[in-house]
Parts: C-alpha cells; sequence; structure tokens
C-alpha cells in the first residue's frame, strides 16, 4: 500500500470502511457468520469473499495508519482527531467517520438464504457507493488508486452475490415441490 | 521498518500478488461456475506459477503465510518480518 504524505483528515473519513456500518469489518462478519446454515453451494463463496473482506480491512488499516503514524498532535486535532487521540491515541479503533464505535446492530441474519443475500448484494453497493464518495474527497493519486482497486472488489463481490441469489431460487422452487 | 529493502524485495511480492489476484478472482467465479474446465486450468497453471514465486520469496526474505505454514530452517523470523503495512 503506498501513501505518500501525511494527511490526518483523509484517515478520518478512510476510517468509515474500517469501523463503520458497511465497511469491510462488518462485511467480513456478516457473510462469514451466514456460513452454517447457508445451502452447501453458496458456503464456498461467502468463505472466500468473507475472508477477502479481512484482507481489505488490513489494507484499510494501512492507509490510516500511514496517514496519521507522522502527524502531530496539533495536525490531528486541526483534522478532527482530537477526541480520537484523547481515548486511543495513535491506535487505530473500529469506528465510522462520525467516531462512533462499530456495533453489530448494522448487521442482520434473517435465517433465509435469499434474504440474507438480498443484504450482502446491498452491502456490496453501499460500500462501494461509500468508496466512490472517499475517491471524490481526496486529491492523492496513490489513495484514490487503491480506494479504486477496492471499488472495484465490491462490484465483483456485488456480481457474484446475484449469481448466488439465482443458484439458490432454483434450490429453493426444487424444496417447495415436496 | 520499510528502509534496506532490496528492489527484489518489491518485485517478487507484486508479481505474487498479481498471480494471487488472479487466482481470487478465479476461485470467486468458480464458485459460482464451477463447471468451467478452462477456469480450472487457469488455477492450476497459476497454483504452479504461485508455487515458484512462493519459494523464491521465502528463501530469500522468509516466511509469507502464519502457522509456520512456511520453511523454517533457523531461528523464528515471523517476529522479525516486515509486515504489510511496514513496507
Ligand atoms: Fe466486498
Amino acid at each position: 500500500m503506498k501513501v505518500s504524505k501525511c494527511d490526518p483528515r483523509l484517515a478520518k473519513y478512510l476510517i468509515e470502511q474500517y469501523g463503520g456500518a458497511d465497511g469491510e469489518l462488518a462485511a467480513a462478519l456478516r457473510y462469514l457468520n451466514q456460513r452454517y446454515t447457508i445451502p452447501d453451494k453458496v458456503i464456498g463463496l461467502l468463505t472466500d469473499i468473507g475472508t477477502e473482506e479481512f484482507a481489505h480491512l488490513e489494507m484499510i488499516a494501512t492507509m490510516v495508519y500511514k496517514l496519521t503514524k507522522d502527524a502531530t498532535v496539533e495536525q490531528m486535532e486541526a483534522a478532527g482527531l482530537g477526541g480520537h487521540l484523547v481515548d486511543h491515541g495513535f491506535d487505530l479503533y473500529y469506528h465510522n467517520a462520525a467516531g462512533n464505535p462499530f456495533t453489530v446492530a448494522c448487521l442482520t441474519a434473517k435465517g433465509d438464504p435469499i434474504a440474507n443475500l438480498y443484504e450482502d448484494i446491498a452491502a456490496e453497493e453501499k460500500a462501494r457507493a461509500t468508496y466512490q464518495w472517499l475517491i471524490d474527497i481526496t486529491d492523492d493519486a496513490d489513495i484514490q488508486d487503491g480506494l479504486r482497486f477496492l471499488r472495484e472488489r465490491e462490484v465483483i463481490h456485488a456480481l457474484r452475490f446475484r449469481e448466488a441469489v439465482e443458484m439458490l431460487k432454483g434450490y429453493q422452487e426444487e424444496k417447495k415441490v415436496f | 521498518m520499510s528502509t534496506g529493502l532490496p528492489k527484489e524485495y518489491y518485485r517478487l511480492l507484486e508479481e505474487l500478488q498479481t498471480v494471487d489476484f488472479v487466482l481470487l478472482e478465479l476461485s470467486l467465479y468458480l464458485d459460482t461456475h464451477p463447471d468451467d474446465p478452462q477456469a480450472i486450468a487457469q488455477v492450476q497453471q497459476f497454483y504452479l506459477r504461485r508455487q515458484g514465486l512462493v519459494q523464491q520469496f521465502e528463501t530469500q526474505f522468509g516466511p509469507l503465510q502464519e502457522y509456520a505454514h512456511s520453511p523454517t530452517v533457523m531461528g523464528w523470523p515471523w517476529a522479525e518480518m516486515p509486515w504489510p503495512w511496514q513496507v
């Protein structure tokens, strides 16, 4: 992950994808949790995408870390990270851009594979939209590069989840026959 | 931490990331298209390429994976590796 400058203001926004409702942590936890009860043919997909989200979480963390590691207390304060500094110092923390701590209240598990997969698709689309906002808010070319990569991953994930819905629709119709 | 790492470190790592990305994309594709023999053949091809790269990287720069999944001849290099956010 290449980050060329110190920019705590940007870090404050990026943290949304670390501890925010549509961020990478939420995505990983949501998908991995759904695996136990989903029909067998979709477990592999949920495992693969859920694990990939943890890799993305580390990419976001790396950006945040590199953007803040050389910042002064004054720069952190000026970026609106004074509150963060008082509670966490230069540690990362799972909270959103507004500073609210991560909560699993943003996740659901409906006990219904189709409902769960539609939530996954919505989550991917929301993450994609968040990445777009982040790309628009920065002019740092290196960061934009990383964010574009992550945005494209959300597009692929949404596509694969849509295909999984089609696979399961067939499966559910089969089940209704009995 | 990133100072002093040779160019070869970044070159090999980038090649490995590229191959890993292909394998990741093929995996997700096969998760919803499990009957595509062409994709399965590509997995095999890139898997072999990855093995070669991993061996090259690990003999020069140390383990890539946790749980001692990488060869450890002397000492415990896991404790001294530069981590992804340090390079
Ligand atoms: Fe995703």
